[in-house]
């Protein structure tokens, strides 16, 4: 059995699953529920100074996409709505009743040292694991100065970075928004104001869709509706491309990171942890399915390592990050020609009409024989879109030309303009 | 029952012995295993659970379907049923977690648990591995009498607790019914015995074959050599046609010819009859039935003495007799078996209908069916008289079969009971497999006390 342990800036859980600040860690019962289903450990819903906030209803907006209810969610819930001391002492009991799970607090208070310095020793008392900054909520809060407003702007981000190092010895994580034009920005910040990691991504603006009778975007609140907070399966291609990008910056070396966004499946977590990642937090999956979705996050995981021969995470950790680089450093002379299985083939033609219609016309169709579809080599240029498109796993798979060419990046390639000139 | 011309072995050319000996459902292609996977729900507090006699959580094993954990599915579906693999081949599925699926209310269309079930298991089987393993040594030994699926799930149950197990049975092969009884198009490929080696695989379960219990073993000794005792030596004979002429040559129990059936391994050396009828109306009377079809014979009659809906074989398979050539009659009941030179050639039929009490009743119309073989598949009984306890008791029993608590404990400390021996719910092996496991858990408790 493979050692799923994790170690997060000394922050110890028996896996790497946590659940990220949001409904499914508001309180107490929610907690204690998805410790008792096996979760290794969680981000407590974000807490705020006394009064607490009022929330609307509704409050989501869902994408369904091929009878998925949910592949995508937008929220405009804020943070916790209950006092601040009932959270605290939940918090307290519940980490002495649960020692080896994960308790990390999400905290969001006015920009002011004070404010942060209040809180933060309140926490402290809690012995909870550590805080995360949360500076990602994109809406609701940011109108009010918290949230988004400040992880938008990385003077902010590390000021209070360096306000929250200051007044306590817990471990601090910075969680960002994913609302900005590049991620490395507020990454860098949130290191040189000392932070001990960032956890990413927070909710991504949005309006899932538009009630065309009532003419406006929803959740609908009484005819009315705000841009919310985008997360579930449909934002991971973006978590993961903003955690590689944090993991193969060299300025960001050494910065641990949580994945968070989209993450529904073992393997999901495990492509994460690939690009680099620690402890994987997840919210909208534990939504749509319950707690109990970790049980096969936890199996699926370590029958895959025993599969693979890793021990312990560690040992894969940042495994893809060597291999996430730059366009300019791709080998311009690797060949690949699709190969269609007839056996498998069941003849729906999507191939063919994918490529005939948008690609290269290189899948030629037979009249006879009930149509045959075959891949012309010379004019296929492996673009792979039709294995996309093809609805039989397997049966399109893409073949490597042996042409006997080097790696050769484009500064290399004879076609570059520059070398063209060059070879004049 | 050869020395008949109407009798007679190849009636087929190979290829359709072949063909109608494939299996009748098999495995799911991976892609066919997503798409069916994503059908289901993830329902909370699932009906489906319910209806399963083992209680898999069969969600869960589709959620790891769908995540491509296959592995991890299959374990799901073993710890709760090792006879995971049988069960996905022989579980009346329309009658138990596929009736109640939530999709039947949406879609008047089940997830196909059984299938997927399938998938799972067999790609346990095929990968290989042992996910269990062998408990604390606890120096108990048990002594099981009978190798089908109950004594079997008890054996394993018991080994992953730590106790040494020795399961006595009388047949030459282990695997009781499994082995002997199913019918072949449900578990072709020599399934039965790949699955034993699976849960023998796990160690401390020692088999002795050959060893009937009141002739080779008898229960006074076992009681005396072991730390406890758990009996599942099945349903033994069949019913007698009771009936005028019911000892005729040619009558025959159709248990015994569903054994050779099973044990055969070249069809085409089976004799069968050209004309044949089946009285009865469980699962062994259109298992008889079509499998005979599927030999050659020309003309199979299932007569029956109620309607449809009372059959114990549920409506998928009648229909699936049916659907092999197979007649049913229902509402007939036999008054009289025909012979002719001693051997049989036809059977009068009396009519039948309900009286006020619901019982079946003769009309007194009669008709008569020709026949060179009548299979009576009206059922097993129980044989009681291996049952001889240490003080020469002889166990209680209650409507013929072994009498047990809850906790699947008969009437003498010590020793449990269950499978079809024990009347725990339907005479199914998913059932048989939930009553060693239960079994199996009152042995620890009691050999911890
Ligand atoms: C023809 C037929 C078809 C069936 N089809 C299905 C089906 O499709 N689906 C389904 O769910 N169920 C089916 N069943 C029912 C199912 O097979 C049984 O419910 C199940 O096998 C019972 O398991 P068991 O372990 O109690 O008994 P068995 O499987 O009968 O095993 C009992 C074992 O005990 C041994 N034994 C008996 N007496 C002694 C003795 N004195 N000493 C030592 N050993 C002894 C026997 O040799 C046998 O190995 C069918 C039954 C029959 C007869
Ligand atoms: C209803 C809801 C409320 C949320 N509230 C918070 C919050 O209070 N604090 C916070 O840091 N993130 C909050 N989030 C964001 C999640 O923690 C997480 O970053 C995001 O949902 C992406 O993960 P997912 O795709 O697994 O849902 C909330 C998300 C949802 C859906
Ligand atoms: S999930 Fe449904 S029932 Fe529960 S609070 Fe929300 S709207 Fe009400």
């Amino acid at each position: 059995m493979a050692d799923l342990r994790s170690n997060f800036v000394g922050i110890k859980s028996p896996n790497p699953f946590w659940l990220a600040s949001a409904p499914p860690t508001d309180k107490a019962y929610n907690v204690v529920r998805a410790y008792e289903a096996g979760w290794g450990g969680v981000v407590w819903k974000t807490l705020g100074e006394d009064p607490p906030i009022a929330n609307v209803s509704s409050r989501y907006g869902a994408v369904s996409y091929n009878n998925q209810q949910i592949a995508g969610l937008s929220n405009i819930e804020l943070i916790t709505d209950r006092p601040l001391q009932v959270n605290l002492d939940e918090i307290k009991q519940v980490k002495r009743d649960w020692p080896d799970r994960a308790l990390v607090v999400s905290l969001m208070v006015p920009c002011e040292e004070d404010n942060w310095a209040r809180i933060l020793k309140r926490v402290e008392e809690t012995e909870a694991d550590g805080v995360e900054l949360n500076f990602g909520c994109p809406h609701g809060m940011s109108e009010r100065g918290m949230g988004a407003a400040v992880g938008q702007v990385p003077e902010y981000i590390e000021m209070v970075a360096r306000w929250a190092k200051k007044h306590t010895r817990m471990p601090v994580v910075v969680k960002l928004t994913p609302n900005v034009t590049n991620i490395l920005t507020p990454a860098r910040a949130a290191k040189a104001g000392g932070a001990d990691a960032v956890s990413l991504i927070n909710t991504i603006n949005s309006i899932t869709q538009v009630d065309l009778d009532i003419m406006a975007p929803e959740p609908v609140v009484n005819g009315k509706g705000a841009h919310g907070g985008y997360c579930g399966p449909a934002v991971k291609p973006i978590a993961l491309c903003m955690v590689g990008d944090i993991s193969r910056d060299a300025e960001c070396a050494g910065l641990p990171i949580s994945g968070i966004g989209g993450v529904e499946t073992w393997r999901d977590a495990a492509e994460f942890i690939a690009l680099g990642s620690g402890p994987v937090q997840i919210c909208t999956a534990a939504m749509h399915h319950g707690f109990r979705i970790v049980e096969d996050m936890i199996d699926g995981l370590s029958n895959w390592m025993d599969q693979k021969e890793y021990a312990t995470i560690n040992a894969w950790r940042g495994a893809a990050v060597p291999n996430y680089v730059n366009w300019g450093d791709l080998d311009m002379n690797y060949e690949i020609v699709a190969r269609i299985d007839q056996d498998l083939c069941i003849k729906c033609g999507l191939c063919h009409i994918a490529c005939e219609d948008t690609s290269h016309q290189a899948i030629s169709r037979a009249q006879e024989n009930g149509g045959q579809y075959e891949v012309i080599d010379e004019e296929c240029v492996g673009c792979n879109l039709c294995m996309h498109v093809c609805p039989v796993v397997d049966c399109i798979t893409m073949e490597q030309v042996q042409n006997g060419k080097p790696y050769t990046v484009w500064a290399d390639d004879p076609r570059n303009p520059d070398n063209m000139k060059a070879a004049e | 029952m050869t020395d008949r011309a109407e009798i007679k072995a190849g009636r087929l050319a190979p290829a359709e012995y072949e063909r109608n000996f494939v299996d009748v459902k098999p495995s799911l292609t991976p892609t066919a295993a997503l798409v069916e996977a994503s059908r289901c729900h993830f329902c909370y507090d699932a009906p489906c659970v319910a209806a399963c006699p083992t209680g898999i959580d069969i969600p869960q094993f589709i959620a790891k379907i769908s995540t491509n954990n296959v592995r991890g599915a299959a374990i799901e579906i073993l710890k709760e049923n090792i006879f995971g693999g049988a069960c996905a081949r022989v579980c009346p599925t329309e009658v138990l977690c596929e009736e109640v699926c939530v999709r039947m209310d949406q879609e008047a269309q089940p997830v196909q648990i059984g299938r997927l079930q399938r998938y799972a298991t067999d790609f346990m089987m095929t990968e290989g591995g042992q996910p269990f393993k062998r408990g604390e040594p606890t120096k108990s030994k048990v002594a099981i009498v009978g190798a089908g699926p109950a004594g079997l799930s008890c054996a394993h149950r018991l080994s992953t607790l730590g106790h040494d197990v020795v399961v006595f049975d009388a047949r030459s092969k282990a695997g009781g019914l499994n082995e002997y009884g199913i019918a072949a198009y449900k578990m072709p490929d020599n399934f039965a015995q790949k699955e034993l080696a699976f849960i023998l695989d796990i160690g401390g379960i020692e088999l002795r074959t050959g060893q009937t219990l009141g002739r080779d073993v008898s229960l006074a000794e076992l009681q005396e050599k072991y730390d406890a005792v758990f009996i599942a030596v099945g349903l033994g004979a069949a019913r007698n046609l009771a009936v005028e002429g019911g000892d005729l040559k040619g009558v025959l129990p159709a248990v015994d010819y569903i054994s050779d059936l099973r044990q055969s391994t070249n069809y085409q050396t089976l004799p069968v009859a050209d004309k044949i009828v089946v009285v009865g109306g469980g699962n062994t009377a259109i298992d008889i039935a079509a499998q005979s079809k599927c030999l050659g014979a020309e003309h199979v009659t299932i007569a029956y003495r109620r309607g449809p809906d009372e059959m114990s074989a549920t409506q998928h398979e009648q229909q699936f007799a049916q659907t092999n050539g197979v007649v049913i009659r229902h509402w007939v009941t036999p008054h009289e078996v025909i012979g002719k030179d001693g051997n049989v050639a036809a059977i009068e039929l009396e009519r039948t209908q309900l009286d006020e009490n619901g019982n079946a009743v003769g009309t007194g119309e009669y008709e008569r069916l020709d026949a060179d073989i009548i299979f009576a598949a009206m059922g097993q009984v129980m044989m009681a008289d291996a049952l001889a306890t240490r003080d020469d008791g002889i166990l209680a029993m209650i409507e013929g079969r072994i009498s047990v608590d809850e906790t699947m404990q008969t009437s003498v400390a010590g020793i449990y009971a269950g499978g079809d021996c024990v009347k725990s719910g339907q005479d199914l092996t998913v059932q048989s497999v939930q009553d060693g496991k239960i079994a199996a858990a009152s042995i620890d408790k009691f050999l911890r006390q």
